[in-house]
């Protein structure tokens, strides 16, 4: 996959990897993360069944950060992105 | 003899085998140790427990080690303390204080789930562990990993209690100081753990990690002869405590170790970080993470993992949950050392000041059986109790001086604090 002006890194944990070619980011296009998303989604189908859970909904387990910020501290799904920017998605995980 | 079937997701069911493992590959789901009860019956009993070790391995049946424990050998089986002197002050009728802050070896609740980490990672032949942690998980690891010869890596906020800076950097662990709140160290150990092939004990053995926080509510029920309280109050940060002690009530019930008297479990939160007590309140499904700001920096966990299972617990079991504010923090650890000579650290504070909430508002009846947990030490966090005293003057070495501050402190025992009646 080439790298276009507006792509983003997205960062792929290791339990999603299969599901993208075994590599540990991709680069996507979109301006939001909900458009990032969906463009990789679109790429990679078998990674959009473990993401969402229903249609516009994200597994409760996973959580998205742009730049390292959680989403949630955001605009959520409509955060907006810039060319550049990181965004990871990262499983919780517990402890303390 | 092991009793281990599989490590099964939560969410979805898959089985996989016992490995460190971090999520469900399907789904992130996380995956629990499942067992087979069906074998246990008639082996596990309340005399094969109390046969054995005064310590958390005399539940290893119900515990995912293989062999034989490798770590923290001496690790839980603490005091459980019938507080009759604060159960009068509250007027309640039968009150009981689990006392983690005097676990072994690092007093806290953190060293019975680091003693069955530690193990696994041992039998799964890892040289290097690892931790993110708020201070007590590191403590915890780095003692039990100097003392099986391990090398530790912890990972940690950078604002951290000096007390709980000295109480991991002695036992010689690489410390790693991370500018940000818990939330962002946790989500950079979690990629450490996909980069390094390290044991990270709440991530890559979180399943098994998890299952040693199981042996609080064991010892509850066992200490209280073999019965469950109708109510047990716990702190939540991550997540990882209270759905797991209700897993152990639920193993003993299953077992016919105990009766089932539909034990409610309630969650305490620090005003400061109560994402779960605010879903509670809200009544929703899915909580809004939050950016921490309490002095009860041991459970500041703004985006807590297991949130999801806590909220799910306390509302099967018919229980409930309150938040508390610094002062109040501060007052509730002043009184359990006042009535019970139990020093604890804020966490402690915040999880006895929710329980006097929960029963001013009749939410814990005062006649029925209360547990409150303590979970930490008061020594690792003394700064937080700064000016909470009067100070002292020095007196020269003269008994007409002791005996002038005699009469001065007996003339102004009328001005002592109003003790809190709930």
């Amino acid at each position: 996959m080439t790298t276009t002006a507006n792509s983003v890194t997205m960062r792929i944990p290791t339990a999603l990897r299969p599901q993208v070619g075994n590599k540990e980011s991709v680069s996507i296009a979109g301006a939001s993360v909900r458009a990032v998303l969906a463009n990789l989604t679109g790429q990679f189908p078998e990674l959009g069944k473990r993401l969402y859970k229903g249609e516009n909904e994200l597994n409760r387990f996973i959580n998205v950060y742009v730049n390292d910020e959680d989403i949630r501290f955001m605009e959520n799904l409509d955060t907006p992105v810039k060319a550049g920017d990181e965004v990871s998605i990262v499983p919780a995980i517990a402890g303390g | 003899m092991s009793f281990i079937k599989a490590l099964r997701c939560k969410e979805c069911g898959a089985d996989y085998p016992i490995e460190p493992r971090t999520v469900c590959d399907h789904d992130f789901g996380p995956v629990e140790v499942a067992y087979d009860y069906e074998a246990m019956r008639g082996k596990v009993t309340r005399d094969s427990i109390a046969a054995g070790p005064r310590s958390l391995w005399r539940y290893k049946d119900l515990l995912p080690i293989n062999g034989e424990p490798r770590a923290g050998l001496r690790s839980g089986y603490t005091p459980l303390i019938p507080a009759k002197k604060l159960a009068a002050e509250l007027g309640v009728k039968e009150l009981y204080i689990k006392d983690d802050s005097v676990n072994y070896p690092t007093f806290s609740y953190k060293d019975r789930v680091v003693a069955v980490a530690i193990t696994k990672a041992i039998e799964f032949g890892f040289d290097t562990v690892g931790c993110a942690s708020t201070g007590n998980l590191a403590h915890s690891v780095a003692a039990h990993a100097a003392a099986a010869g391990l090398q530790a890596f912890v990972m940690i906020p950078h604002d951290l209690e000096e007390g709980k800076m000295v109480g991991m950097s002695v036992f010689g662990p690489r410390v790693v100081k991370i500018k940000g709140n818990y939330d962002d160290v946790n989500r950079l150990c979690s990629q450490i753990a996909d980069k390094y092939k390290w044991a990270i004990v709440n991530v890559n053995l979180r399943p098994f990690y998890t299952e040693g926080a199981k042996t609080h509510g064991f010892e509850i029920a066992e200490q209280m002869g073999w019965q469950l309280p109708r109510h047990t109050v716990l702190p939540v940060a991550g997540g990882t405590i209270l759905p797991k002690v209700w897993k152990a009530y639920q193993e003993f019930i299953t077992l016919g170790l105990v009766k089932d008297n539909a034990p409610r479990m309630h969650a305490a939160q620090a005003a400061g970080c109560n994402p779960i007590v605010k879903a509670l309140e809200e009544g929703t499904d899915l909580f809004r993470p939050q950016k921490p700001n309490t002095i009860a920096k041991s459970i500041a966990i703004g985006n807590p993992a297991d949130g999801y299972y806590v909220l799910k617990v306390v509302r099967e079991s018919g229980g409930s949950g309150a938040s508390s504010t610094d002062p109040e923090i501060l007052d509730a650890i002043k009184l359990l050392a006042r009535t019970e000579g139990i020093f604890t650290e804020p966490a402690g504070g915040t999880t006895l000041a929710c329980a006097i909430k929960l029963i001013q508002s009749g939410r814990i009846p005062r006649d029925e059986s209360i547990c409150v947990c303590i979970t930490g030490n008061g020594l690792k966090t003394t700064e937080v109790m700064q000016g909470q005293f009067a100070a002292t003057p020095a007196i020269n070495a003269k008994m007409n001086e002791f005996d002038d501050l005699v009469r001065q402190i007996t003339e102004s025992a009328n001005a002592k604090p109003a003790p809190v009646k709930a």
